[in-house]
């Protein structure tokens, strides 16, 4: 295989790996935030159960979330979803990572004093104003350095793709370096990540500096 | 009706099963200057917590203006709705023990976003701030963040942000207690000027000096109940042992 082409098709790999990375975070970073309200809600139905979901999503594998998001239509309800496979794998992770987003921002919120809510309702805030004046900007700037870890870590998870055999970086890179026997691929698919990584990172800490205008 | 600014009957509350206020009552007129003693855990911010509203309370009625913002002469609390109760909470403004200043928005912003959410045009409620931070001695800290200030800073920014409302009564909860010795002076000076503009307020403190030279009335308050009131001179002149105790226990 020439080279150009190896190098066109891990591209194309590439750019599924940034969708996969992009509508993810889209997804799960409000979809936490929801989560989080469910989980602190004193209504001890919801709470309960979006407490199991949690203990669920992050005790178990990512890997066996993708299949069964993938197949459990087809060995349930005998759907055909074979067209289904990106949109699958954006579920799959959405609702995972948005566990793990909840959780990151449910310390947040609760790292806020209760004077904040206090003075807010003193001053006349509404519960909304509160929130999304009052409190959300701090506890944004609170989670900024977990949230830039599970940023971090989602990049490298969108490998786990390779699971449904979509054709993202990592399952071409592994296609290509069984079809040649070279781990050149290989080399290319680590160093695409790291650098994928080095931008995340910077950019992260480009948002952190700016959301920590008032220190 | 007459002048009586704020009502307080027998305000009771528990905190798991435990009597932090038994009853307690307690009016208020136009322009008067009420203090509010006593030793720690005797209730007084729990008073003032349920008078702001931020409590639920147990029992009692308060009300502001002759406007009920909670009774029990049911039997049970009932509260107001939800749109009288914000109509009353603008009667009153709060200043906290520990400022809860918003970190993330400049003094300016702090002073002004309240009254812009009240209705007040931008214009105005930048007037209104400009004019209170000049009159506080703080107009070049206008754009500054609370992080920068020091104690007494902040709590006089609080105190303009809670009058920037234009409350007919303010409250303040240990307004002195998070500061250095040093900085309690600046900010008692400011709510002495404040009573001399005769600004209604109660004020809970541990500052006798203070709470004698500003007061028009003292309450001593023990294990949730007023143990006695009356003018400073009453007060500390008073041959009751309890409160000598207490006054003697502070001014050594």
């Amino acid at each position: 295989m020439r080279l150009s082409v190896m190098l066109t098709q891990l591209t194309y790999g590439m750019v599924t790996s940034v969708e996969i990375f992009l509508l993810t975070l889209i997804f799960s970073l409000p979809l936490g935030l929801l989560v989080a309200f469910g989980r602190m809600s004193k209504n001890k139905v919801l709470s309960g159960i979006v407490k199991i979901y949690i203990a669920v999503m992050r005790g178990t594998p990512l890997m066996l979330q993708l299949i069964v998001v993938y197949f459990a239509p087809f060995y349930i309800f005998g759907m055909n979803l074979s067209g289904f496979r990106f949109p699958a794998i954006i579920i799959a992770f959405s609702v995972n990572y948005a566990a793990y987003f909840a959780e990151i921002y449910r310390g947040g919120i609760e790292a806020i004093d209760k004077g904040q809510y206090e003075a807010a309702k003193v001053l006349g805030y509404s519960k909304a104003g509160t929130f999304f004046r009052i409190i959300l900007p701090q506890v944004l700037r609170i989670i900024m350095p977990s949230v830039t870890n599970e940023t971090i870590t989602l990049v490298k998870d969108t490998s786990l793709a390779f699971v449904l055999a979509q054709a993202e970086m990592f399952t071409i890179a592994k296609q290509i370096a069984a079809k040649e026997a070279s781990v050149g691929p290989l080399m290319v698919a680590g160093l695409f990540y790291f650098v994928f990584n080095f931008i995340v990172a910077f950019v992260m800490d480009r948002v952190e500096k700016k959301l920590d205008y008032w220190t | 009706m007459d002048n009586h600014l704020l009502e307080i009957k027998n305000i009771s509350k528990s905190f798991d099963g435990e009597e932090v206020l038994k009853d307690i009552s307690l009016t208020v007129n136009k322009g008067e200057v009420v203090s509010i003693i006593g030793p720690s855990g005797s209730g007084k911010s729990t008073a003032l917590r349920i008078a702001t509203l931020l409590e639920k309370t147990d029992g009692g009625t308060i009300s502001y203006n002759g406007r009920v913002a909670f009774t029990d002469e049911s039997g049970t609390v009932v509260y107001a709705d939800k749109k009288e109760l914000r109509e009353i909470s603008r009667c009153f403004g709060l200043v906290f023990q520990s400022f809860n200043l918003f970190p993330h928005y400049t003094v300016l912003k702090n002073i002004t976003e309240p009254v812009i959410l009240s209705g007040a045009g931008r214009e105005e409620a930048r007037t209104r701030a400009m004019d209170l931070l000049a009159k506080l001695g703080l107009a070049d800290k206008a754009e500054a963040y609370p992080g920068s200030l020091s104690g007494g800073q902040k709590q006089r920014v609080s105190i303009a942000r809670a009058l920037a409302l234009k409350p007919q009564i303010l409250f303040f909860d240990e307004p002195t207690s998070a500061l250095d010795p040093e900085l309690t002076g600046e900010v008692l000076k400011v709510i002495k000027e404040l009573a001399a503009l005769n600004m209604t307020m109660v004020i809970v403190t541990h500052e006798m000096k203070f709470a004698r030279e500003v007061s028009d009335r003292i309450l001593f308050m023990e294990n949730g109940v007023v143990h006695s009131q009356g003018t400073p001179e009453e007060l500390f002149n008073s041959n009751d042992e309890r409160l000598m105790a207490f006054m003697g226990k502070l001014e050594a």
